[in-house]
Formats: structure tokens, C-alpha cells, sequence
């Protein structure tokens, strides 16, 4: 087997793996069950599939194959009770079928099935590292060493955090089910907050060398189309979609090729991602045409006027953050809306809504707003801009970052010698 | 499921432990009671319990008993009582523990019970 074929392969299998997980988590109610049993398929698969070639439906396949191991496993190991539950479970769910494959052909069920799978990996009860990994691992498809990697941390760690989720799962009975409708909309949020969040993690490396983890961020795009599909009626599912896709858009064009920072003002636009570009704005045209308006569609609208053809409609954005503001207020929004009103013109009114005590106090350890400040001081007061200056980089952890704030500190410094 | 629901709060916050006599001590217990009406047979069992300047802990050691005074750790909330019930799965388990009035002046732990059937 050659090493392209083997690539196919996989690509195959991580693109049925979400199906796959959902039904098997629909017929067994367990993770850990389901996930051992599809390891196994996989296993199989990837040694008959050269020989026999690629099956007509691979999801089908492994699913069948899967379900076979696991119902073997519990006839070998579980008590008569329990037998009993799952061939009533499993009977209930084949009803009228002599093909077990075939439930995999039902997509609304499909799509019930990877929304409970997914409303149980981020569940509020679970640790947000927790939820992260275990969507990466049950409807990404990504491998505990994949998502070791792309977290920057060791292998057992990550091992570790997911056996202690899935045990938390079973053992608290997080349930596998679509919530009630007076939580869904909150619940909906959480799951695209945990989304933004490993999209976060991979465009703002919280540590390390490389300040975009490209995988990382493409992984992100795959969840939230995935969910966006899974809530087609809910505009913020196509707002997250279209907000990520229209910043990763920039990726490439926002660190040179000494791996330094560049901010988006200074970036060559010739390395933006056209493409990309495009299905962000197709994709957040289809969120605004639902008319619910909500935050992440306003986020998305704000990066689509930072990818127009310069110059920057500053007034535009500065409206748009104050929406945001009026829908779903935080500390960092108000820090975007200043730096939006200075950048407007109002370079007071940016800096005064910047010093309110309330403000600098929550945000006194976010290296980000530092350096927002000391931007905006920099044509008002040298000396204030340079403490600024210094006190982003006591935060900063991020080593682009740092080279970056380090060259504005010297910039603002040459102006304050004699 | 078996859940039991931990119930926390701060002894010295006058407002989750008011005066046993007090209006607001009133108006916490018919809280209680009114979660015990709504969610009925599902509780299984509970106590409140009397606050930690009443406690000791006890600890055996080479087969000799050493009781002393106070509670086991020194935290700002403590354990004022519980309940065990029976839900469906953890989010009914959450619900029915944020209908505790404590749950608003506290913090509710809520603990799936090891069946060992």
C-alpha cells in the first residue's frame, strides 16, 4: 500500500467519522464504546480495503463492521440485564430493516444523532479543554496525537483528558440528546463558543513559535460548517462559519517571512485567500438573509469591511462594535469599539472609554489591551505609550508577539531621547 | 440516576444564613418547601444540617480514635446539607438543583451516587 493510498484512506474515514461516532454513541450510549468499536472497523477497514478496494458507502461499511465488534463484545462480557437492554435498544433502532447499514441513510436521524453526540461534548458540566478535545476527537476526527500537537502539549495529557470526559459522560449521565427548547439557544451558543475557541487556539497561539497553527484553524472551519449544517435555521451557526473563514482568509498575509507580526493595515493583500474570501462572504450573505441578526454575524461583518479595498470604512466598523456592545457586552468588545472609535478619528474618546477604571481593571492581564493603549497614546504621550508598551510585553507569551511589541517600544523610545 | 445535591454557602454571609427567627430565614424555608413540592417523589432523601462550629472530625489512627473540633477543611463555603434524588440524566439532575435556594447564595454540588446493584 503506498503512502498516497494510505493518505486516501484516511481522508475517507475522518470525513464518515462524525456519522459514524453518532450512530454507534445512538445504538450503545457510550463514547468509549463506540469509539473502541469504530478503532477496530478502522482497523479493518484499512487492511481489506486495498485488497477489495474502497466500498460504495466506506460510512456504511465501518458502521456495520463497528456495530458488529461492539455487540460482540458486550454478548462476551455484559450481564444477562444488560444483554437484554441492548437487543431491545438495537431491535427498537433496526425496526423493519434486515440490513443494519441502512440506518445510516436516514439524514435527519444522522443529523439528530451527530447533534446529540455533539450537544454531549459541550456540555456545560465539562471543562472547556475537555470540550474542545473530545469535539476534535468525536466529530473532527482528529487523533489524541493530532490534537496533541496542534494544543502543544504531550500525548498523555490529552490521552488523559479524554478518558476523564468520557468517564464524566458515563459516570454523571451528561445525556445524548438534543436540549429542551427553552436551553437550546443557550447550549447552541456554548457549542459555538467551544468551536471559537479551538479556532482561537490555533490563530492566536496562546504560546509558542508559530503564531498561526493552520491545521488547527482549517479543523475549526470543519466544525462550524459542520454545525452550521447541523443548525441550518440558526444564523449564528452560518455567522461563526463566515466569521472564521474570513479572518483565517488572512492567514498567510499576517506574519512575514521572518515569522514577525504584521498588523492588518501593513498586510499584502495579494496573499489573502481569494477563495476563502468568497465562501465567507457567501456564507455570511445566507446568515444575514435568515434576518436574526446576533454577535457573531456583526464579528463576521466587521472582517468583511477589513477585507474591502482600503481605505477602511472605520465609521462603519465603529457602528458595528457599538451594536455588538448593545448585544453581548464584554470587556474585549469595549476594547475593540475604542480601538474602532480612535481609529475612526476620535483618539480621546477612545482612550478616555479605555482608562475607565472598571475596564483597566479587568483587563489589566490581557497583554492586548496594553498594547491597544499604547497605540493610541503614541501620538499623545510618549512617555505613557512606552510603560504601555512595556507592560504588553510583561504579559505577552506569544514570540511574534513579543518581536512585535518590541520594535513599537523602540519606536516610541527613539522619539522620547533628546 | 441517583444524584446527590451538596449544598454550600458561606455560614458568615448573613444572607445565606440569616437569623433562624428572621423574615429572611421565613422566605428561605418557603424557597425549600417549594422545591420540595415541585419536584416531589424525586427526592429521595435529605437533611440540613447544624453549622460547623458543631462539627468534629475523627480520624483512627493505629487503632486509636482522635476526635477534634471543627470541620474538615478550612474553606469559606461549607456543606449546610443535602439532598439525594432521583433524575433522568445530569441536565434534569441541573435543573432540579438550581431550583434549590441555596443554588442562588451558594453553590449546589451535584454528584452522581455509585450504584452498586
Amino acid at each position: 500500500m503506498s503512502e498516497s493510498f494510505s493518505h486516501d484512506y484516511g481522508e475517507i474515514i475522518r470525513r464518515e467519522w462524525p456519522r459514524v461516532v453518532a450512530t454507534l454513541v445512538g445504538d450503545f450510549g457510550d463514547l468509549s464504546e463506540a469509539e473502541d468499536a469504530i478503532q477496530e472497523a478502522v482497523v479493518e477497514a484499512l487492511r481489506t480495503w486495498p485488497r477489495s478496494g474502497v466500498p460504495d458507502r466506506p460510512g456504511a461499511w465501518i458502521t456495520t463492521v463497528a456495530r458488529r465488534r461492539a455487540i460482540d463484545r458486550r454478548r462476551r462480557s455484559n450481564t444477562g440485564r444488560q444483554k437484554a437492554e441492548l437487543d431491545l435498544r438495537l431491535r427498537h433502532r433496526l425496526d423493519g430493516s434486515q440490513d443494519p447499514s441502512d440506518v445510516v441513510d436516514d439524514e435527519s436521524l444522522l443529523r439528530d444523532e451527530q447533534l446529540r453526540l455533539l450537544y454531549a461534548c459541550c456540555h456545560p458540566a465539562l471543562a472547556p479543554q475537555a470540550q474542545m478535545a473530545l469535539t476534535l476527537r468525536s466529530l473532527g476526527g482528529l487523533t489524541t496525537s493530532e490534537i496533541a500537537r496542534a494544543f502543544l502539549v504531550p500525548e498523555p495529557t490529552v490521552a488523559q483528558r479524554l478518558v476523564r470526559a468520557k468517564k464524566k459522560i458515563a459516570a454523571a449521565g451528561i445525556p445524548f440528546k438534543i436540549p429542551p427548547d427553552h436551553e437550546l439557544l443557550a447550549r447552541t451558543d456554548l457549542v459555538r463558543t467551544v468551536v471559537y475557541l479551538i479556532f482561537n487556539e490555533g490563530y492566536d497561539a496562546s504560546a509558542g513559535a508559530d503564531l498561526v497553527r493552520a491545521e488547527l484553524c482549517a479543523e475549526a472551519i470543519r466544525l462550524a460548517r459542520l454545525v452550521a449544517e447541523l443548525t441550518p435555521d440558526d444564523a449564528e451557526s452560518l455567522g461563526l462559519e463566515a466569521l472564521l473563514l474570513l479572518i483565517h482568509a488572512r492567514a498567510g498575509a499576517r506574519v512575514d517571512a521572518h515569522g514577525d507580526l504584521v498588523l492588518l493595515a501593513d498586510q499584502r493583500r495579494d496573499l489573502w485567500d481569494v477563495d476563502l474570501i468568497d465562501q465567507g462572504m457567501m456564507t455570511l450573505d445566507r446568515a444575514l438573509r435568515l434576518e436574526r441578526p446576533g454577535p457573531l454575524q456583526i464579528q463576521a461583518a466587521i472582517q468583511a469591511l477589513h477585507n474591502e479595498p482600503p481605505p477602511t470604512d472605520w465609521e462603519q466598523i465603529e457602528l458595528l462594535y457599538r451594536r455588538l456592545l448593545d448585544l453581548r457586552p464584554s470587556p474585549v468588545v469595549v476594547l475593540n469599539h475604542a480601538v474602532a472609535l480612535a481609529t475612526a478619528g476620535d483618539i480621546e474618546g477612545g482612550l478616555r472609554r479605555l482608562d475607565e477604571p472598571a475596564l483597566a481593571d479587568q483587563l489589566d492581564r490581557y497583554h492586548h489591551y496594553h498594547s491597544a493603549r499604547a497605540d493610541l497614546l503614541r501620538t499623545i504621550d510618549v512617555a505613557a505609550s512606552a510603560l504601555a508598551y512595556r507592560r504588553a510585553l510583561e504579559l505577552v507569551s506569544s514570540e511574534p508577539e513579543r518581536r512585535f511589541l518590541e520594535r513599537r517600544l523602540t519606536e516610541v523610545t527613539a522619539g522620547l531621547s533628546p | 440516576m441517583k444524584y446527590a445535591c451538596l449544598i454550600y454557602s458561606d455560614e458568615n454571609d448573613t444572607t445565606a444564613n440569616p437569623d433562624p427567627l428572621s423574615k429572611e430565614m421565613e422566605t428561605i424555608m418557603a424557597g425549600y418547601m417549594a422545591f420540595g413540592g415541585a419536584a416531589g417523589d424525586k427526592i429521595l432523601g435529605g437533611e440540613a444540617l447544624q453549622p460547623t462550629p458543631t462539627a468534629t472530625c475523627v480520624r483512627v489512627s493505629d487503632g486509636e480514635v482522635i476526635a477534634t473540633d471543627g470541620p474538615f477543611a478550612e474553606t469559606k463555603e461549607h456543606l449546610g446539607g443535602f439532598y439525594i434524588i432521583e433524575a433522568a440524566d445530569l441536565d434534569e439532575a441541573i435543573a432540579m438543583a438550581a431550583m434549590i435556594p441555596h443554588a442562588a447564595m451558594g453553590t449546589v454540588e451535584v454528584r452522581p451516587v455509585i450504584d452498586f446493584g
